[in-house]
């Protein structure tokens, strides 16, 4: 698994990323009230938006960790989106995206690196 | 001289003390002094009470009003009948001297209002949702073209001529810096061809703006244009007279996705322009595309029922950067004054308002019918308001109005093809005496 | 009990009120509109007058208004609105004309808007003004309408808007409706612009720079002409968000600090009401060479007559279809004869010394970030109560319970956790001490009973509400109840 100084985490299973956000991000945004995904088939390109997420006061934008195709997102956050609080690091994961580029995962931080960044 | 600063004499010196410096000028003291006014504002001395209103009263008496003359002008703002409850429940200073209810706890007086208003918006204009309210009728039409814009990802926007020829400038002032693109679809026989709309229709067109009833009086066949409009892919925007809703079918039913207009009929004052309120009600599936604020209903910790600002996530002032409407308030007591006029009113007065405006034009136009040398240039549907031909219409009116009757608007104000043509408007608050004095009054100086 | 929604009060053949009868002949409206225009069903409710009398009085009940206690929400002005103000704007030769009335039959009304429009000039030091815009943001947004012109005209190819970090939320949101960019400039130690970040992000695309100032923290940016000069010298202009006039009116102005385009919000610095959240009213005053931009139509006097003149070649448009929010503007003027040149100095002097008594014996309490002469406003910083478990909010929520509104919250954002309080000048010693009072009790009740700040309100109509809720299944119309 890696992360992005977005607060992101992103795992690769053969060449599809899953993508979420952190628990810390999950923390800081408090209370998630909608998920705007895009839709599959969609291109997205790293490091350039796909979709926002809305908290009860604020909202974010959700930065492409790597580039490619979404090939599914998650529907259940449509009617739940409290998925994301109860848990951002599985159930609560947003997209998966068929990796264009796998050299772009592998630029992405580390655990270590990330955590380094929350503090 | 005011009397709104309570502090005593004594109270300033402790409090000075406090502070820890001598004079209130100390506490200025970190302005430059070449940036510090030299001498005093060149303004009046102030006035008491009393002065005031004097010269204020005297001011306000030179000005001709709709009490001390007739009132037969429109275009965008009607001069309706107002029951006297609303004003009473205005000058409650819990409504009135209240902000933004950014504390739900103690703001559910405004926080309900505005649920009412919202539902009310809804249920008149036959739309899934509506927001807490926007400025005024031309700004909620902005806001609704930029919905269309966000929603579509398309620039280009079909606005009939028959929409209201003001709310186009304000189009053009604040729709065109972002890149919109506003095409004018011209007008025949009062009201626009569809055919025309169908030919300007492409996969870049955002949305189509037409007035329900329109400018001129006329009744679009808005159904017909909204299912085009969704055939491109596009929106179909209608701005419509809430009190017309009292009669005619809902935008909703005939295919709108978004309504926005001036709620200024429901009970405001003509204020000469303002303050006013404009409505923006829109189908389910542009919710987070509404501007502004909405209010929802939801429960408290003890889950008692009560009502909170929400959605605030798409609020300009949270997306800063990144927004895409200007709106930042809403227009709360003007949302409440018409809150209170739908609710005094009610199913059937709203009905009978809507009927009587109706009646009451239709017997204008036969009875103008007999008077020698008017025309009226159209021949389609109307509500509340139709085109006058009148022969030298800018000096009759003028004669008109020196006897005391506002006796339309010329339309070669806005339309250089209308010159002669006047718009008229009826309410349900002109009586039959009125209107036949109009008609004589007419016939008189046009064959005098 | 809560109050039932107008809706659930309605009784089948209730009539709130009566129209005089029908004195016309009638016709029947299907033999002029098409049947599939006619409506079919209205879902209004029906409802005596007295239902509605009390429905709405009750509901007012459930309010906080400056009426009933002290509402210190910063940078919202929250002063006493003068109730003879209401009635100069009731008077039927200002709320009963229309506006396409011919302008010789409104004189008064014109003469009224063009005194307003020089009286605010003279306060702002500005050469010319637009009454129209209907409140702050839009204020703002015609401001950047004027700018974008002025920079067309000159052929100047800018794209860019700086904003310091601590600008209000609506400066970024009006520059991305004109489509600037954001250039966001840090705050310096003291709570100003910080100079040497601007400098190193000043260009050539540099439209202008949109400043508050007092500032958001409620300091008084000493550098101002420097930083106006600096602006300047790439053709940019200086824009003044007029949030925070009330703390300095009659002591300087922004056109002697070198702005070039201020806006106002009548409804805070000129006590015209606030309304529940409007109608306000935000005029936009320029200096002369700015002047043809401005919106139109204008009020011009021809040594004779008032004359509403619409053709402005260069001008931005009407940015309302009206001459603006009339009757707010009447309070206003009210407002500024009765104060006049000694009141209106008079109410930021106040206003200020108000702020300052509060942030000096405050500060003792709770954190205070920028320890130096305010303004009209300070802010504190609720982070000192973290310990105990208890945040700002929290506090925000205590003082609901002692009948006080609570400070802005959580604005300006560059403080942790932080409490913007502006007292006004209306405020009397006593509520303020009671206020401070308060808001100390409080603070050792975050050490002692933290439960009491976490529970509370428990005095107000309602408790905490579920905002969740309220925004993953939106009810937002009786009619339409969320799956």
């Amino acid at each position: 698994m890696k992360f992005t100084k977005e607060h992101e985490w992103a795992k690769l299973e053969g060449d599809i990323v899953t993508i979420g956000i952190t628990d810390y991000a999950a923390h800081q945004l408090g209370d998630v009230v909608f998920v705007e995904l895009p839709s599959v088939g969609s291109k997205v390109t790293m490091g350039k938006t796909f979709g926002t997420i809305e908290s009860v006061k604020t909202v974010s934008d959700l930065y492409a960790p790597v580039g490619g195709e979404v090939v599914e997102v998650n529907e259940g956050l449509e009617g739940n989106p409290a998925m994301v609080n109860e848990s951002p690091m599985d159930a609560g994961w947003i997209v998966k995206i068929k990796v264009a580029d796998a050299k772009e995962f592998d630029s992405l931080l580390s655990e270590a690196d990330y955590k380094k960044i929350c503090e | 001289m005011a009397n709104y600063i309570p502090t005593t004499p004594a109270e300033l010196q402790e409090m000075l003390g406090a502070i820890g410096v001598k004079t209130v000028d100390d506490l200025f003291a970190e302005i430059p002094p070449e940036l510090r006014l030299q001498g005093e504002l060149n303004i009046p001395a102030g006035m008491s009470e009393p002065e005031m209103i004097r010269k204020v009263t005297r001011l306000a008496q030179t000005n001709e009003t709709v009490d001390n003359n007739v009132c037969f002008l429109g275009g965008g703002a009607y001069d309706h009948i107002i029951p006297s409850v609303i004003d009473h429940l205005l000058l409650r200073g819990d409504f009135f001297t209240a902000y933004t209810p950014y504390q739900p706890e103690v703001s559910q007086g405004t926080l309900q209002c505005i649920y009412e208003f919202q539902s009310l918006i809804s249920g008149l204009t036959g739309m899934d949702q509506a927001n807490a309210s926007m400025y005024e009728g031309a700004t909620a039409t902005v806001e609704a073209i930029n919905m269309a814009t966000a929603q579509t990802r398309r620039n280009r926007v079909l606005v009939l001529q028959t929409v209201n020829p003001e709310y186009r400038r304000v189009m053009s002032s604040l729709n065109t810096p972002l890149g919109v693109e506003l095409i004018s679809v011209p007008f025949e026989d009062g009201a626009v061809d569809p055919a025309k709309i169908q030919e300007a229709l492409n996969d870049q067109v955002a949305a189509v703006v037409m007035q329900y009833p329109n400018f001129l009086g006329g009744i679009e066949d808005i159904e017909k244009i909204s299912e085009m409009t969704h055939n491109a892919g596009a929106l179909s925007i209608v701005v419509a007279n809430p009190i017309a809703l009292g009669l005619l079918e809902t935008p909703g039913k005939l295919g709108a996705d978004i309504v926005a207009g001036e709620g200024q009929p429901l009970g405001i004052p003509l204020s000469y322009g303002g303050p006013y309120v404009g409505f923006l009600a829109a189908k389910k599936a542009l919710l987070r595309r509404m501007p502004g604020r909405i209010v929802g209903r939801t429960t408290d910790i003890d889950g008692k029922a009560g009502y909170v600002l929400t959605l605030q996530a798409r609020e300009q002032h949270i997306r800063r950067e990144k927004a895409s409407s200007n709106i930042c308030s809403n227009q709360a007591l003007m949302a409440l004054n018409t809150t209170i006029y739908m609710s005094l009113m009610g199913r059937e007065g709203i009905k009978e308002v809507a009927l009587q405006c109706f009646q009451k034009a239709h017997y204008l136009k036969r009875e103008l019918a007999k008077v020698e040398g008017v025309s009226f240039p159209f021949t389609g549907s109307f509500f509340h308001e139709l085109v006058v031909k009148i022969p030298n219409a800018r000096k009759v009116i003028g004669k008109m109005a020196k006897q005391g009757v506002f006796a339309g608007i010329p339309l070669d104000n806005w339309f250089s093809n209308l010159k002669d043509c006047v718009l008229v408007a009826v309410t349900e608050k002109r009586t039959k005496d009125e209107i036949d004095h109009y008609c004589n009054l007419l016939g008189g100086f046009i064959n005098g | 009990m809560a109050e039932p929604l107008i809706f659930d009060l309605s009784k089948d053949g209730c009539r709130g009120f009566t129209l005089p009868a029908l004195d016309v002949p009638e016709v029947d409206p299907a033999d002029h509109i098409p049947a599939r225009f006619l409506r079919q069903e209205l879902p209004l409710p029906s409802l005596s007058e007295l239902d509605v009398v009390r429905h709405f009085t009750r509901l007012s009940r459930l309010n906080h208004s400056v009426d009933i206690g002290f509402y210190p929400l910063g940078s919202c002005t929250m002063k006493y609105n003068p109730r003879v103000n209401e009635n100069m704007a009731r008077l039927a030769g200002f709320a009963n004309l229309h506006p396409q009335q011919p302008d010789e039959t409104v004189q008064g009304a014109l003469q009224m808007l063009k005194t307003l429009e020089e009286s605010l000039a003279e306060i702002t030091g500005m050469d010319a003004m637009t009454l129209q815009p209907a409140a702050g943001a839009q204020g703002e947004l015609t401001g950047l309408l004027i700018m974008l012109a002025y920079h067309r005209k000159k052929g100047n190819h800018k794209t860019k808007v700086m904003i310091p970090d601590s600008g209000h939320g609506t400066n970024p949101a009006s520059c991305a409706m004109v489509g600037y960019e954001v250039v966001n400039i840090k705050s310096d130690a003291r709570g100003g612009v910080d100079i040497e970040d601007l400098k190193s992000k000043l260009g050539p695309d540099i439209a202008g720079l949109m400043i508050t100032n007092p500032n958001t923290l409620g300091l008084f940016d000493e550098n101002i002409g420097e930083l106006a000069h600096l602006i300047h010298s790439v053709d940019g202009l200086v824009y003044y968000d007029g949030a925070n006039l009330n703390a300095i009116m009659g002591w300087t102005r922004p056109g002697d600090m070198g702005f070039d385009i201020v806006h106002l919000n009548l409804h805070k610095t000129f006590s015209t009401p606030h309304g529940g959240g409007g109608p306000g009213a935000g005029p936009v005053g320029v200096k002369k060479h700015l002047e043809p931009f401005l919106p139109n139509p204008r009020i011009q006097h021809d040594g004779k007559k008032y004359h509403l003149q619409t053709k402005c070649r260069e001008s931005v448009g009407p940015v309302l279809a009206s001459v603006g929010n009339f009757l707010v503007l009447v309070r206003a003027y009210a407002y500024i004869l009765v104060n006049g040149r000694e009141g209106l100095k008079n109410v930021s002097a106040y206003a200020v010394l108000n702020a300052n008594y509060m942030m000096q014996r405050l500060k003792k309490t709770f954190d205070l970030p920028y320890d130096r002469f305010c303004k009209h406003e300070f802010v504190l910083s609720g982070k000192g109560l973290a310990k105990y478990g208890v945040k700002t909010l929290d506090v925000a929520k205590r003082l609901l319970d002692f009948g006080f509104h609570a400070p802005t919250i959580y604005f300006p954002m560059i403080v942790e956790e932080s409490m913007m309080i502006e007292p006004t000048e209306t405020e009397s010693k006593g509520t303020l001490d009671c206020f401070i009072e308060a808001m100390e009790m409080i603070a050792r009740e975050a050490a002692e009973k933290p439960e009491n700040l976490k529970n509370a309100p428990t005095k107000t109509p309602v408790r905490r509400l579920d905002e969740a809720t309220a925004a993953r299944k939106p009810d937002i119309n009786y009619f339409q109840k969320p799956e």
